[in-house]
């Protein structure tokens, strides 16, 4: 094996793709060239990094030195100095004089334990890692009925939003006798601001191809989708060679290690409406049908994918599966709290000082995740309220930045963990203003099957206009509760169920702002 | 398997099968919840959230349509919440519908007006949303106006899963989503069949036969036309109920006394027609058995099964007879035959049929019915607005003096009145199919085996000289379907069909459940109806097609025999094949005889 001096962990994702980062790989490789290093320093393609960094990042090894929104005019001064000299160019440093440290917490993390740090595309990488270590001791150790209790006594729940328990949902489908049974990944993330499953494929697929083979075996799936939304370019990419890496090292296929298991995974690319996260909608799309939510009972896990029993998971759960085969359920529960095992990646936007991922334990608080994980509040600015949960969430006020984020606490305020998507607002911004936008998002994204969905999001549309317009009354902020309640009692699905969220909790905790605007 | 499980409804102990819904064993016993997009002919599509109830227990109200009952289940079917989230339910969907009751042919029959009306809305408690959008005008048959419609989905329903013709759908999503057709080509450029299903589904008015009242009016008020009317078999049971008559009422007399009130010149009926469609059909049908031909012959009286046939099975045209449906022989014949016989120039006739069916109006206006020299039948009422004409007439029905019928074109057996039922065209063709083979009398004439609402009904009927005559009945174009997925299958495995002989009807019942029947009918009064045209039959004189003198008549003075060169050239026509994309023909399916 070759050892070079040092390696550069270059953070490849949607967003250094957008910046530019493929020519600046090629331009910092010339560089390196042009100045003989190139046996001596490692340029490593790999995931989101981990941090909260703008642009093109990069960490160097073995000094750990983060670099943030670098740009290819950069690149000679970066080479001379850093690669060459061995003095790190402390103005392009994200941990530069005053500004913001990350807490880089590599060992908190289980689903984002290799992202960053090995090459996604290179399944030896993953491997190396102690990859696939947990699919082959589910396959040739475990029966099905001790994985699905594995996974019940971990206590994972569901990361999609919902936080059904994971293991009892595979119970349900592994005892039935089936032709065909099929597990679904839900990759299409939908939820404004969340980004997190994104970043969880960009940066290791193979651990959630190893949670969907986990899974496949203990309800006894010979057949895999992801089902994953067309805009994510780069995540279908890399599973798409991860899928074939598997198949080529007999990790998926027809009688995987001799223990006549067959399995096939495939990828299938959504065309991007909301509802289709809806695990009924998506069967129908994955189906070929117009998304559709289809009503429950019977459940997909007794009726799903072409009317077979089908588990429906999210991305994040399954990528938690592997660490509980490997390590132990018990081992899993030291995350979190009792009621609420494992981690949570959160993605963080709007007013903080880094935006980003992060990967916490389960009942971190809001306060923790803001200041220690997106380096507070951007300069001069305080906090206001924060959408948890994206538009399906709720708008909390600062009364609850000391709630720990779990299922269980969140709960008790009558909120929900979602989707994990944390959007910030500083003291400015007008919760009327937001509570428009999520009601506008609704309203594009009902599928209009039901009457209550379909007529009410376009109402509700049309009361916050009119309010934000400042040409509403307290009736009207009245009548919405009233329709957003209807809504949530007499809609078909989850989508037209939703609505109540925002609303009630933004004119609880802001009524005063309903107040002013409303007697402006 | 089904097994019985207790469940508590508004506290009342009910015992019931766990196949069935909370909707459904609520109804079996009486109790009724508020539902609107729910129809008991249909499966649940579940979109207007109405008929929500509540669990002792569960926090969460859900769908009584499609919610299964479960062993200890108590429900609740109101309470303050209920009633509060059903009228804001009923206030959004009227606030995205164009409310204009008055002049809307749904008026007083609409499922959302009257729940509206007894739920007590209040229809300014929220902004209007509606967004006009123009109506479909492009069908012969039916108008889709999208400014009625609230999405609840039984068109689309009924359309695919019932008839599986496949002309509705979704379109877009959210506030914007509407019922289209595919890529919003309008209904004349669908495979829609006309069949007008949709439009007897529809609760409110966005679905409605294409109205031809005021050209019939035009007709029958200019003293230059002379205006000749026929009347379908089902006219005469489905007309009373409105009127406060019993359901099935036969009110044949009371028919042709409101058409003579309203000013007809000639009334006539299409019975007459029904029984020298047998004379035809039958004929061809005896040639086919008697030359051994192993294709069956299909029956033609039913332009929505035509128009089915001509777009998902082109290749098995040759199967359908020729003859013409009694309406369209009706059509021809009231232009040459009965111009001939009363001396009247052709060009002044105005021929109406009254149909319970939408697709008739399609069938009338087909270039190829035009034997007559002009088009054989001008204009089509459905038997809705056929009842409009009566009440702007201000007829009161239900009292009327019953009246005959004039002479000529409506004399009619037993046999005549039963094509209105599924099952009757077969029922009436055998009986005098029997006697064209055997040149005897065939003895027991009712010939249950083909009667009653099964989908697909199947009969053998032993004919001296010929053997077992294995016959089958399809009504409802999803039945259709199996049956000639079957009869496809039979041909290219072993180069024979499973029946000789087949009916099909379009529409589920045959004609009496017409797609131009009165509104809010369900299967169990469309059977009422039938039943009635069975009661007719056995109370005619004559109960045999072959017996009729004015259809001996007019083969004696016009006609010649069955089949015969005039018969083919005027009661017999050729078939189509159709784009299943757009229902456009594509190329002859069959040629016509000369």
């Amino acid at each position: 094996m070759k050892y070079y001096r040092s390696h550069v962990l270059v953070g490849i994702n949607e967003t250094s793709v957008a910046a530019g980062v493929n020519n600046f790989i090629k331009a910092l490789r010339a560089e390196l060239s042009k100045a003989g290093l190139s046996d001596e320093i490692n340029i490593l393609e790999t995931g989101p990094l981990g941090f909260f960094g703008k642009g093109i990042c990069i960490t160097v090894y073995p000094e750990n030195i983060n670099y943030e929104n670098l740009k290819e005019e950069h690149i000679p001064n970066l080479v001379q100095e850093h690669f060459l000299k061995g003095r790190p160019v402390v103005e392009l440093m994200l941990e530069s004089a005053g500004r913001f440290s990350p807490k880089l917490n590599y060992n908190q993390r289980i689903v984002l334990r290799n992202s960053g740090i090995i090459d996604p595309e290179s399944i030896d990488d993953y491997i190396g890692a102690g990859g696939y270590e947990a699919w082959e001791k589910a396959l040739t150790q475990m029966e099905p009925k001790a994985i699905v209790e594995e996974v019940k006594n971990s206590g994972l729940r569901g990361r999609g939003g919902a936080g059904f328990p994971a293991g009892v949902k595979w119970s349900f489908t592994a005892p039935l006798d089936a032709k065909q049974k099929y597990v679904v990944v839900n990759a299409d993330e939908g939820e404004p601001g969340t980004f997190k499953d994104r970043l969880i494929m960009e940066g290791d697929p193979h651990q959630l191809l190893e949670g969907v083979m986990i899974c496949a075996r203990a309800i006894g799936a010979t057949k895999a989708y992801i089902y994953i939304r067309g805009e994510y370019k780069l995540c279908i990419e890399r599973l798409q060679k991860a899928i074939d890496d598997c198949r080529n090292y007999g990790i998926i296929g027809t009688n995987i290690f001799e223990t006549g298991f067959d399995l096939d995974i495939e990828i299938k690319i959504g065309a991007g409406a909301y509802v289709c996260g809806e695990e009924t909608a998506l069967i129908e799309s994955l189906e070929g049908n117009r998304g559709h939510p289809r009503w429950k009972p019977p459940f997909p896990g007794v009726k799903g994918l072409w009317q077979a029993p089908t588990v429906v998971n999210n991305v994040e759960t399954l990528a938690n599966v592997p660490f509980i085969i490997a390590k132990g359920a018990d081992e899993y529960k030291k995350y979190g709290t009792p009621e609420c095992a494992g981690t949570k990646v959160y993605t963080i936007l709007g007013d903080v000082a880094y935006p980003g991922l992060c990967e916490v334990d389960m009942g971190t608080t809001l306060r923790t995740i803001i200041n220690d994980y997106a380096g507070g509040m951007k300069k001069g600015f305080k906090f206001k309220a924060a959408l948890v949960g994206g538009a399906a969430g709720m708008i909390l006020s600062e009364k609850l930045l000391d709630v720990k984020m779990d299922l269980a606490s969140l709960n008790q305020y009558s909120a929900v963990l979602g989707s994990g998507a944390i959007l910030v607002m500083n003291e400015h911004q007008s919760i009327v203003d937001m509570l428009w936008s999520i009601l506008r998002f609704f309203r594009h994204e009902s599928c209009g099957k039901c009457a209550p969905c379909k007529n009410g999001t376009q109402q509700l549309y049309r009361l916050i206009t009119k309010i934000k317009k400042g040409e509403g009354s307290m009736d009207d902020v009245e009548l919405m509760l009233t329709i957003a309640e209807t809504m949530q009692q007499t809609s078909f699905c989850a989508l037209g169920q939703s609505p109540i969220m925002a609303i009630r909790s933004a004119i609880e905790n802001f009524r005063d702002e309903f107040i002013a605007i409303t007697q402006k | 398997m089904a097994k019985n499980v207790n469940v508590w409804i508004d506290g009342h102990h009910l015992e019931v099968p766990d196949t069935m819904t909370i909707i459904e064993a609520a109804d079996k016993h009486g109790i009724y919840i508020p539902r609107l997009c729910y129809h008991p002919d249909l499966p649940p599509t579940a979109n207007c959230g109405v008929c929500v109830v509540e669990f002792e227990g569960n926090p969460v109200p859900k769908r009584a349509c499609c919610t299964p009952v479960a062993e200890g289940m108590k429900i609740h079917t109101n309470s303050k919440k209920l009633r509060s989230y059903r009228k804001t339910l009923i206030e959004m969907i009227l606030s995205n519908h164009e409310v204009v009751c008055p002049t809307c042919t749904a008026n007083n029959k609409c499922e959302l007006q009257t729940l509206a009306n007894n739920l007590g809305v209040d229809p300014d408690s929220l902004p209007n949303i509606l967004v006009k959008k123009e109506a479909d005008f492009s069908s012969p048959s039916i108008i889709r106006d999208p400014n009625k419609c609230i999405a609840c989905g039984r068109c689309i329903t009924v359309c695919n899963e019932v008839q599986t013709v496949y002309a509705l759908t979704n379109s877009d999503r959210g506030i914007g989503s509407e019922v289209t057709t595919a890529f919003g080509m309008g209904m004349a450029q669908s495979p829609c069949v006309n069949c007008g299903q949709c439009t007897v589904y529809c609760p409110t008015g966005a679905l409605r036969e294409r109205s031809e009242i005021d050209e019939v009016w035009e007709a029958i008020l200019d003293p230059d036309k002379h205006v000749i009317v026929q009347e379908a078999p089902a006219i005469r049971v489905s007309l009373g109920e409105e009127f406060g008559l019993p359901l099935g009422s036969i009110t044949a007399k009371k028919m042709y006394a409101a058409l003579r009130k309203i000013g007809f010149d000639a009334i006539m009926d299409t019975n007459f027609t029904a029984d020298l469609t047998i004379m035809e059909e039958g004929t061809e049908c005896v040639a086919r058995l008697k030359a051994g031909e192993k294709r069956p012959l299909i029956t033609s009286c039913s332009p929505g099964w035509i128009k089915f046939m001509e777009t998902y099975y082109p290749d098995l045209a040759d199967c359908v007879s020729t003859a013409k449906s009694p309406m369209s022989m009706f059509g021809v014949l009231s232009k040459t035959y009965y111009a001939q016989e009363h001396g009247i120039d052709p060009a002044k006739i105005v021929s109406v049929a009254v149909m319970p069916c939408t697709a008739k109006k399609f069938e009338a206006r087909r270039p190829e019915l035009r034997d007559s020299g002009y088009q054989d039948t001008d204009y089509v009422l459905t038997t809705r607005e056929f009842l409009r004409m009566i009440k702007e007439a201000g007829i009161d029905f239900a009292h009327i003096k019953e009246e005959d019928a004039d002479e000529g074109m409506s004399f009619y057996t037993g046999a005549g009145t039963i094509f209105g039922a599924t099952g009757g065209v077969m029922e009436a063709a055998i009986r005098s199919a029997y006697t064209l083979v055997t040149g005897q009398e065939l003895e027991d004439i009712d010939i249950v085996g083909v009667r009653g609402l099964e989908g697909v009904k199947e009969a053998t009927v032993n004919v001296p000289g010929f053997g077992d005559l294995r016959v089958a009945v399809a009504h409802g174009l999803g039945n259709a379907r199996y049956v000639m997925d079957k009869v496809r299958e039979g041909l290219k495995a072993t180069g024979e069909s499973p029946w000789h002989f087949i009916e099909i009807m379009a529409c589920p019942g045959g004609c009496v459940g017409g797609g131009g029947q009165p509104y809010g009918n369900d299967i169990a009064s469309r059977a009422r109806r039938g039943l009635a045209l069975y009661e007719e039959d056995k109370s005619l004189p004559v109960r045999k097609s072959h017996h009729n003198p004015e259809v001996t008549r007019i083969y004696e003075r016009f006609l010649g025999a069955p089949n015969s060169p005039l018969a083919h050239k005027l009661l017999h026509t050729n078939y189509f094949k159709r784009s299943i994309s757009n229902g456009q023909v594509v190329e002859e399916a069959t040629h016509k005889h000369h």
